[in-house]
């Protein structure tokens, strides 16, 4: 390899590297057309879903990443979900996923809520932070490159942070009685 | 005189800018409150004793460059010998020059720490009790009472009667800020997990500008806020005011405003004393129509800027917390119209 190209092959690694810190102020959301890809039917909720396959950019900006630590403390996610481990609402770093482990399953339950609890901040919380909020929740269980989940938490630390969680692989777990809504 | 004329527009800015720089909402040079005063006088004193040893210096060295010390011609003068004499009075002339740098040194210092004791050495509760938690970027203000239901808060800007001792209480929430008012005071940082006290005094009434002091972030330049200094009366009518809950919308549009406010994305982050709406990661709006600014000092408080922040905060201030919100036009207005009643 001469210099030259070794030079260009750097270059070209630099500048695909600061994506992990790039800012964006007034994103567009990710996935503008989510309502296509997710469906809420009547019988969503309680149903296992069907498996959807989206890429949330913001998986690879420990920027986003770090807005949606933020958020999740800031819209009070921490209520229900106690830092991950769970209390009113279920845990979200272990593996079990009830409504789906894929970023869009994620943002659908944060847009839409889940029957029992969950409340619908859809038109409360702007699109673009949901997606944010959706990438730091994959990142409590270790679903994220270790470089770009956050190392440290601006308050107390309650248990270790999101880049030494290690990676527990999402499963789909059986529908929960609370999810089947026979009230 | 062509000089004259060209240069006179230049000059008089120049001219203008250097008095404009005594007086102001902002400059520690027109000074109210002993602890403003008390450092205006030991800026003062530094600043004429700096400027008399810089003359002095100055004038010591001209003469030792104008000095008569004959004709020299390397051809025919013999090398200059050590004379014991010279040595002696030079020898006499640095020791003196070193001994009086030595005490004027130590004398200000002296001066400048018992002016830093004399600034921090208040204690007590003081006539009003304000806490102060800064934020990326915003100062949170909470009005502290014995009767815990006569506490408020508000945001970006504090009132304070004239002739009163004020204890302001400083605490951060995430980086380190520094609460700096010149009018007023010094500086004195806001550091997460440490409280800070400062009393602070205004001798006459006016507005002046604060501004956070310790780097703090991508928009720390405008971390601003606004100290107003007022009779007592004016104060406590002031502060009785602001203790109320919101206003109740008063027309169909407002209504509809505070239906926004409180079903969008506002009531996520802010409170309005009196709604639902309780979140703490934003400023308070119960009364947000009567301050002066918005974003922290960033824009004049009038509907027009307010409308603007509200559409896109991420143009005046990149990076603070507050998402673009892009409402229905009717949506919006009634929102507009609903805060600037929030008086």
């Amino acid at each position: 390899m001469s210099p030259r190209t070794l030079l260009l092959v750097v270059c070209a690694i630099a500048i695909f590297a600061c994506d992990r810190e790039e800012r964006q102020f007034r994103p567009k959301p990710p996935a503008a057309a989510l309502s296509n890809t997710i469906h809420m039917s009547p019988l969503q909720p309680g149903m296992p879903m069907q498996a959807v396959q989206t890429r949330n950019d913001y998986e690879s900006n420990a920027y986003a990443v770090a807005q949606g630590q933020q958020l999740f403390r800031a819209y009070n996610c921490n209520g229900c979900h106690s830092n991950g481990g769970g209390g009113m609402g279920p845990p979200l770093m272990d593996g079990k996923w009830i409504y789906g482990s894929d970023p869009a399953n994620i943002v659908a339950t944060i847009l839409e809520g889940r029957p029992n609890g969950m409340p619908s901040f859809r038109g409360k919380i702007p699109e673009q932070q949901v997606w944010e909020l959706a990438a730091y929740i994959r990142s409590m269980s270790g679903l994220l490159a270790k470089d770009v989940a956050p190392g440290r938490t601006d308050h107390m630390a309650v248990k270790n942070p999101e880049n030494e969680t290690e990676r527990r692989p999402p499963k789909q777990t059986a529908t929960p009685p609370s999810a089947l809504g026979t009230d | 005189m062509s000089f004259r004329v060209r240069h006179r527009p230049w000059c008089g800015t120049l001219l203008a800018s250097v008095l404009g720089a005594c007086s102001g909402i902002q400059t520690a040079l027109d000074p109210t409150g002993n602890g403003a005063q008390a450092v205006q006088r030991i800026w003062l004193l530094l600043f004429w004793v700096c400027a008399a040893v810089w003359v002095l210096v100055l004038l010591a060295l001209l003469w030792a460059m104008l000095r008569r010390r004959g004709d020299y011609d390397p051809a025919t003068t013999p090398e200059p010998q050590p004379y014991a004499p010279t040595e002696r009075r030079i020898g006499r002339a640095v020791g003196i020059a070193v001994a009086v740098t030595v005490a004027t040194l130590i004398a200000l210092t002296v001066v400048s720490y018992s002016a830093g004791r004399g600034l921090f050495s208040e204690s007590g509760d003081g006539a009003v009790s304000i806490e102060i938690v800064g934020h990326q970027w915003w100062w949170e203000v909470r009005y502290l009472a014995a009767e815990p239901s006569n506490s408020f808060v508000s945001a970006n800007e504090i009132h304070i009667p004239v002739g009163e001792t004020v204890r302001i209480i400083l605490r951060a929430d995430d980086v380190i800020h520094s609460f700096w008012v010149p009018n007023l005071h010094g500086k004195k940082d806001l550091i997460p997990g440490q409280v800070n006290v400062l009393y602070l005094s205004a001798d006459r009434s006016g507005t002046f500008r604060g501004q956070c002091a310790e780097f703090c972030g991508a928009q720390h330049a405008h971390m601003a806020l606004f100290v107003v200094a007022e009779p007592k009366e004016n104060f406590a009518e002031w502060e009785e005011k602001q203790r109320r809950p919101a206003k109740q919308p008063q027309n169909a549009e407002q209504e509809r405003g505070q239906q926004v406010f409180l079903r969008g994305p506002c009531v996520m982050c802010h409170t309005v004393q009196g709604t639902m709406a309780g979140a703490t990661t934003g400023p308070d709006l119960t009364h947000i129509a009567s301050r002066l600014s918005i974003g922290a000092g960033r824009l004049p408080n009038t509907r027009g800027h307010l409308g603007g922040w509200i559409l896109d905060p991420q143009t005046p201030k990149p990076g603070n917390l507050m998402p673009p919100n892009l409402l229905p036009p009717e949506d919006f207005q009634a929102l507009l119209s609903y805060l600037d009643s929030l008086e």
